[in-house]
């Protein structure tokens, strides 16, 4: 499996890993019971600390997107809730796609929608962590 | 017996003459990650690891490392020995070939992993049979790290690392520390090459001026710090956005250019309550968190 960690800033870098590997188990391209990479192999694979390994890997644990079984490494598990996860993440596909067409036709331009849904995002994200 | 911290300094001061090398520096360092000593060249990154090592003594303050006081002799020997330390300079011995180099470290290390050696001298394409005196800069630098880190120490400590070294060799370095982590050995490495930082690092403690300036989570930097840019045809008043989170204001004519590390919300809000008719918010890199950090200590000198 193939992960790739971006130099965007903004976001930490467990978060990026957390939702590459939820996007690979959604996609289909890893599947219930596939063994993720040791946390020294992904580390050193990303060249990224180990402790960002470590955290993606727990919170997707606690997720349930993946089981860590002490000694035999991280596995996918795709519960019922991660399959859900899986269906929503589909239907929200499709409303952005018509959100974004929507907007093309209103006359603006594609990095205009992407600042736009970016800004929505942050502000977002900052209103859920006050919580 | 496993220390909360693996490095712990307290009001550390170095003089030369009168001026402060380091000043009142209280670092925490805390085992199984990779921390991030960052700051430009002369802030007082080589003079702090070498307080550290028990290498010079402080002016004034103590510390530990490894639970070791750094300022009593005998201690900062035994620390020595558990602590591998790459130096800026990775003085060895120019007589010797590599080969004579690793066995004769070897000779006197008791946790020596010969395997590790062996596996790096072929990672690194070390040419076993040269004399160090002969080496590149980046050969002697992996030379230097294969040394430390067939040590299987507690604790790394490496001093500019990268200096010399090639992209590849970077590459290398960077791997090798992250490696070295999962093994379970804490990094605290210095460095004044941002990207490095910002790839490998858990935690970044910046020195300025021989004080500690910032010492944060890089996860929690990258979250937190935000630009928020705003339109305001009734005009920018600078007064509006003194408030908490905000690091600096920039204004030309109707537009705003806010540098946060926090509070990113109430921002936005007193943007749109001063009427502004576009917002902007984008992430912000650690080399502009690491600027503005140093810039506000500069100012805050004068």
């Amino acid at each position: 499996m193939l992960f790739r960690l971006t130099d965007s800033a903004g976001q930490p870098r467990y978060l990026q890993l957390m939702q590459q590997i939820r996007h690979a188990i959604e996609s289909g391209a890893l599947s219930d019971g596939d063994q993720l990479p040791s946390i020294r192999t992904l580390a050193v694979d990303l060249v990224v600390s180990p402790g960002t390994v470590t955290k993606a890997y727990s919170e997707l644990e606690h997720e349930g997107f993946i089981a860590m079984h002490p000694g035999a490494g991280a596995f996918v598990c795709v519960s019922r809730r991660a399959r859900r996860l899986g269906d929503r993440v589909q239907a929200a596909r499709d409303r952005v796609d018509e959100l974004i067409g929507e907007l093309r036709d209103d006359g603006l331009l594609d990095d205009e929608i992407r600042r736009l849904f970016e800004a929505g995002l942050l502000s977002a994200a900052r209103t859920a962590a006050k919580r | 017996m496993s220390s909360p911290t693996v490095i712990e300094t307290m009001g550390l001061s170095k003089l030369y003459g009168r001026s402060h090398a380091v000043r009142n520096l209280n670092l925490t360092v805390r085992p199984n990650r990779i921390t991030a000593f960052l700051g430009l060249n002369g802030a007082g990154k080589s003079t702090t690891i070498r307080m550290l090592l028990g290498m010079i003594m402080p002016s004034e303050g103590s510390g530990t490392v490894l639970g070791r006081r750094i300022d009593d002799p005998a201690e900062s020997v035994a620390l020595r020995r558990d602590v591998a330390y790459v130096s800026e300079d990775k003085r060895l011995y120019n007589y010797m070939t590599v080969e004579q180099m690793i066995r004769f470290t070897s000779g006197f290390v008791p946790g020596w992993r010969e395997d590790v050696a062996t596996a790096l001298l072929r990672r690194y394409e070390l040419p076993a049979g040269r004399k160090v005196r002969h080496l590149s800069k980046g050969m002697h630098t992996k030379l230097a790290l294969l040394l430390a880190i067939a040590r299987s120490p507690a604790l790394l400590i490496l001093d500019e690392p990268s200096e010399g070294l090639d992209p590849r060799g970077v590459e290398q370095l960077l791997e090798t520390l992250v490696a070295q982590c999962a093994e379970g050995t804490s990094i605290f490495f210095s460095s004044h090459q941002i990207e490095e930082v910002e790839r490998i690092s858990d935690q970044v403690c910046v020195i300025h001026h021989g004080r500690l300036v910032m010492d944060a989570a890089l996860d929690e930097l990258r979250e937190s710090w935000r630009r928020v840019d705003v339109v305001l045809p009734g005009g920018a008043h600078v007064g509006d956005f003194e408030m908490q989170g905000v690091e600096r204001v920039h204004t030309r004519g109707k537009q705003m250019s806010v540098v946060a590390s926090g509070n990113v919300d109430a921002i936005i809000t007193r943007a749109s309550e001063s009427g502004a008719t576009a917002i902007d918010v984008t992430p912000v890199g650690l080399r502009e968190i690491f600027l503005q950090t140093i810039d506000l200590d500069t100012s805050g000198e004068n």
